[in-house]
């Protein structure tokens, strides 16, 4: 697997829904289009709601992964 | 362009304060716009001076959901408020004070948290409403 660049890091571990989505979403605003943002969240929600983010708004949901309580997703800017 | 979300907030507890929050908030994530309508006990919840503080909770949640709301809390849950002003840095978030419920309890625009874009009656809300969803809470 290549080893993908990240632009951004967002440490949403600990928040409540809708926190993760909400500082993903800030992030992503601030990256070049193309650039990645990984994210760790503890949200149980959070699988389904990154999912469903990306759909809408048509930022790449390139990674998803989970490790115990935490769920990593890497996101590329549109 | 797209339909918004459009909440009418009634209740002024935390709980559902939080709940409409989070709604809010998770449109302004998906770039719908929010208009929120201020009415009576909310619209109280939003004064300049008391909007940090401890509103209660609504009946249903009993002595056992204050326990599970106070846990949240503790574990370090953004407040209502401050779920509300990253959700308007981050979208199209429109607060309105409802008229009727201004003059009912006696408030004037200055006494209103920054939080409140506005004051408008329920003629404008319906035409800004357009064809997106309504909610009460």
């Amino acid at each position: 697997m290549p080893v993908l660049e990240i632009a951004a890091r967002v440490d949403a571990r600990g928040l409540s829904c809708p926190m993760p989505i909400v500082k993903t979403a800030q992030a992503v605003r601030a990256l070049a289009p193309g650039a990645l943002v990984e994210v760790l969240a503890t949200d149980p929600g959070s699988q389904r709601d990154f999912v469903a983010w990306s759909r809408s708004t048509g930022h790449e949901l390139v990674e998803q992964t989970t490790e115990g309580a935490v769920h990593r997703f890497v996101i590329r800017r549109k | 362009m797209e339909e918004p979300l459009n909440l009418v907030l009634f209740s002024g507890t935390d709980d559902r304060l939080q709940a409409a929050a989070v709604l809010t908030a998770g449109a302004a994530a998906l770039g719908k716009p929010v208009h929120v309508f201020l009415q009576y006990w909310a619209l109280d919840a939003f004064r300049r001076d008391r909007i940090e503080r401890d509103h209660g909770l609504a009946p249903e949640a009993g002595s056992e959901g204050r326990v599970h709301v106070d846990d949240l809390r503790r574990a370090g849950q953004v407040s209502w408020a401050e779920v509300l002003r990253q959700a308007k840095d981050l979208g199209e978030v429109d607060i309105q004070a409802c008229s009727l419920s201004m003059d009912l309890l006696h408030i004037d625009e200055a006494d209103l948290d920054p939080l409140v874009d506005g004051v408008e009656g329920v003629t404008a809300f319906y035409l800004n409403a357009g064809a997106g969803h309504m909610v009460f809470i």
